[in-house]
């Protein structure tokens, strides 16, 4: 069995591992930003990740635009996100970890509830943007052209934020709000202002994950449950809070699940958490974590 | 007993089989509906006709969200059988909710109507004697368009399976495999994918790197929607013609006519069939009104169908008491129904129905947005049953 696997499945497998690998770090990015910046674990992150599917769906649907759409999934979620951080979230940041569990497990479900209560349970209709419907040939592979567009898609929003968060002042002030917020409150900047924007951020970045993956899976209002679970494992291989290390986190568990089916689809989900189980054990603070941080 | 009974429904809401356990949900409700009210399809059953009720009694019934979890299923059946002392329980979209809850139902002594499934094994060798199940089981299926397959594709094909890991994948993959190769069909590759996942790339790209000409994919519910739009993108239904034996509900919604013209399938049953069937025109007409703007799938169709058939025992035998019930039924009394004359065979509890061939049609053939297929076919079910000595059913015994 094991010796069936040629070295051109191997590198298909590898090219799929990478693709699977952009789209889990873009989605788990804003899982970690919220958690290692504000401190809050966010368990509507799955929802929210279904919002911007949903949002920039009906937009593609109207316009058979899929660059209108990618937008607009950024920004129907961005809103979602300072909705629900005003009249909800924000009353959790200084509560245990527990209880903000249990009020975004809830969050989420309400979330969840309303998209099924408009578009019901059925999966909507999301095509390949039709300049992406093609594949490619890499060293005599087919590869689909959406899953390259997805890894640019994905490339192009770290580097966004990655320079929104290290590059400009508002970044410079969000770092800091969060390491004190007392003095930073003191120099007369609003930090309440900086923790909505931080999680509405992480929202708007799920959402964008939302509708890049839409194309690829089935598109209905349970879709973000079984990526939350698979967010809080790259979070943890990468490390919490380390921006490289949800992409280094994204990509590992996209080349595990990938190279692991070409061996044993049986074992692929599975390696993925005795993955996280051995980083654990010899690396707690994750691959690019800081050790201490909470 | 007071002056109603209970019926326990399960109907996985959530997860990956959602859409199918909701149009399931209608179909249950309708059947309750009509039966309480003496209306629809029902007040054409002569053992039900002017009658509201059953044997004088109303129905009650909870919905339980199964999830499309097995073992929720039968979390939720349990709950039902010590709280409300049902007379019956019915549903489960997956052939492993169902299998799971056939064996609670048959240690409990409690009359169970699968939903939906589409496994050989819970009429096979799972089969239990307090379990009825109507749908078209995987070699009816391969049996019934396995012939149009050689018919529209030629002889001497290559095919490709995508399988989930589970009864239902290797069930029907089992079955067209035994039902093709005879035909002249090889079977290039058979990629088994585990249940559920969402990324399916891994897999098809197995398949993509063959040289078969025939896809088949037996993903089902959400699996069948993302699998196939996967495959599209990996160039696969460029080299090879698509089959999805069985068709979910809302399959075609999620995919859209482009993939799906031209896609040969079956499915339990049709909305078109009202054309030939004046009960499913009944079925059609009462469904609509009872929810309007929505057209009843299949899953809906067979919820009514199990619930009239088990009606129809009750009204003739005089008693909700299982025993009686279960031997009418297996005696194979027809009943006409939206599909015509239907019955259960007694060896098994399947029932022998007639199975709808169907081929996608094009955008522009649709006359409405839930105008998905033509029906090549409706085969006779006589002609496409499994003969029972190949089932592997060894019936238990009563008690």
């Amino acid at each position: 069995m094991f010796l069936a696997v040629s070295l051109h499945l191997l590198e298909a497998q590898a090219l799929n591992g990478l693709a699977l690998g952009a789209i889990l770090a873009l989605a788990a990015l804003g899982l970690t930003i919220v958690f290692g910046l504000l401190g809050f674990v966010n368990f509507a992150h799955g929802s929210l990740f279904m919002v911007g599917a949903y949002g920039g769906w009906v937009v593609y649907t109207k316009t058979g635009n899929f660059f209108l759409a990618l937008p607009t999934a950024l920004i129907v979620a961005f809103i979602v996100g300072v909705i629900v951080e005003r009249i909800l979230i924000r009353m959790y940041y200084r509560r245990p970890p527990e209880d903000q569990i249990l009020v975004t497990y809830g969050l989420a479900i309400i979330l969840v509830e309303i998209s099924r209560a408009i578009f019901s349970s059925q999966t909507q209709l999301v095509s390949t943007p039709s300049w992406a419907s093609g594949t490619i040939d890499v060293a005599g592979i087919y590869f689909p052209q959406y899953r390259v567009a997805v890894m640019g898609i994905s490339a192009i929003a770290l580097i966004a934020v990655y320079l929104v968060m290290f590059k400009t002042r508002i970044g410079l002030i969000v770092r800091a709000g969060i390491d004190d917020a007392v003095i930073v409150n003191i120099l007369g900047i609003n930090v309440n202002r900086t923790f909505l924007l931080v999680f509405a951020l992480g929202a708007a970045i799920a959402g964008l994950a939302g509708i890049a993956d839409a194309p690829l899976i089935a598109v209905n209002p349970d879709m973000g449950n079984d990526l939350l679970v698979q967010c809080f494992v790259v979070v943890v291989l990468g490390g919490v809070g380390s921006f490289f290390g949800a992409v280094l986190g994204g990509l590992v568990a996209g080349e595990i699940v990938s190279l692991t089916t070409a061996f044993n689809p049986d074992l692929s989900s599975v390696m993925l958490y005795v993955a996280m189980a051995v980083v654990l054990i010899v690396r707690p603070q994750g691959l690019l974590g800081v050790e201490g941080r909470t | 007993m007071g002056s109603s009974v209970f019926v326990g429904l399960l109907c996985p809401i959530t997860g990956s089989y959602g859409a199918d356990g909701t149009d399931l949900e209608h179909g249950y409700e309708l059947a309750i509906e009509d039966l309480n009210n003496g209306t629809g399809v029902m007040s054409h059953i002569p053992s039900l006709r002017g009658k509201k009720g059953l044997l004088g009694k109303s129905i009650t019934y909870k919905v339980g969200d199964t999830q499309t979890k097995p073992d929720l299923a039968v979390q939720l059946a349990t709950n039902f059988i010590t709280e409300n002392k049902p007379v019956m329980i019915t549903g489960g979209v997956s052939s492993a909710e169902d299998i799971a809850v056939e064996k609670l139902s048959a240690q409990q002594k409690v009359l169970y109507m699968i939903g939906a499934s589409g496994s050989n094994d819970p009429t096979g060798i799972d089969c239990q004697r307090y379990t009825f199940r109507s749908q078209l089981d995987a070699y009816m299926v391969a049996k019934c368009m396995g012939p149009y397959l050689v018919k529209a594709y030629g002889k001497n094909r290559k095919m490709a399976f995508l399988t989930p890991d589970y009864s239902y994948g290797h069930s029907l993959t089992g079955s067209m495999r035994a039902e093709l190769e005879p035909l002249g069909w090889k079977t290039a590759i058979n990629v088994v994918a585990p249940f559920p996942i969402t990324d399916y790339s891994s897999y098809l790209t197995n398949i993509a790197n063959t040289d078969a000409d025939v896809f088949i994919n037996i993903e089902f519910g959400n699996d069948g929607i993302t699998s196939t739009k996967q495959a599209v993108q990996f160039g696969i239904l460029k080299k090879m013609k698509l089959v999805i034996p069985n068709i979910s509900t809302y399959l075609p919604d999620g995919l859209g006519p482009e993939i799906m013209q031209g896609v040969y399938g079956t499915q339990d049953w049709y909305y078109t069939l009202a054309d030939r069937f004046p009960l499913s025109k009944v079925f059609l007409e009462s469904f609509k009104k009872k929810f309007p703007g929505i057209i009843p799938r299949w899953t809906a169709h067979q919820a009514y169908a199990q619930t009239a058939m088990w009606a129809d025992a009750v009204a003739h035998v005089k008693t909700f008491d299982n025993i009686p019930v279960i031997k009418y039924l297996e005696k194979g009394n027809k009943v006409n129904l939206m599909l015509g004359e239907v019955w259960y065979r007694g060896g098994d509890h399947q029932m022998v129905r007639p199975c709808p061939v169907l081929i996608g049609k094009s955008a522009s053939m649709m006359k409405n947005k839930d105008d998905f297929f033509n029906i090549v076919a409706l085969v006779p079910g006589e002609q496409v049953m499994q003969p029972l000595n190949e089932t592997g059913c060894k019936m238990p015994p009563y008690t």
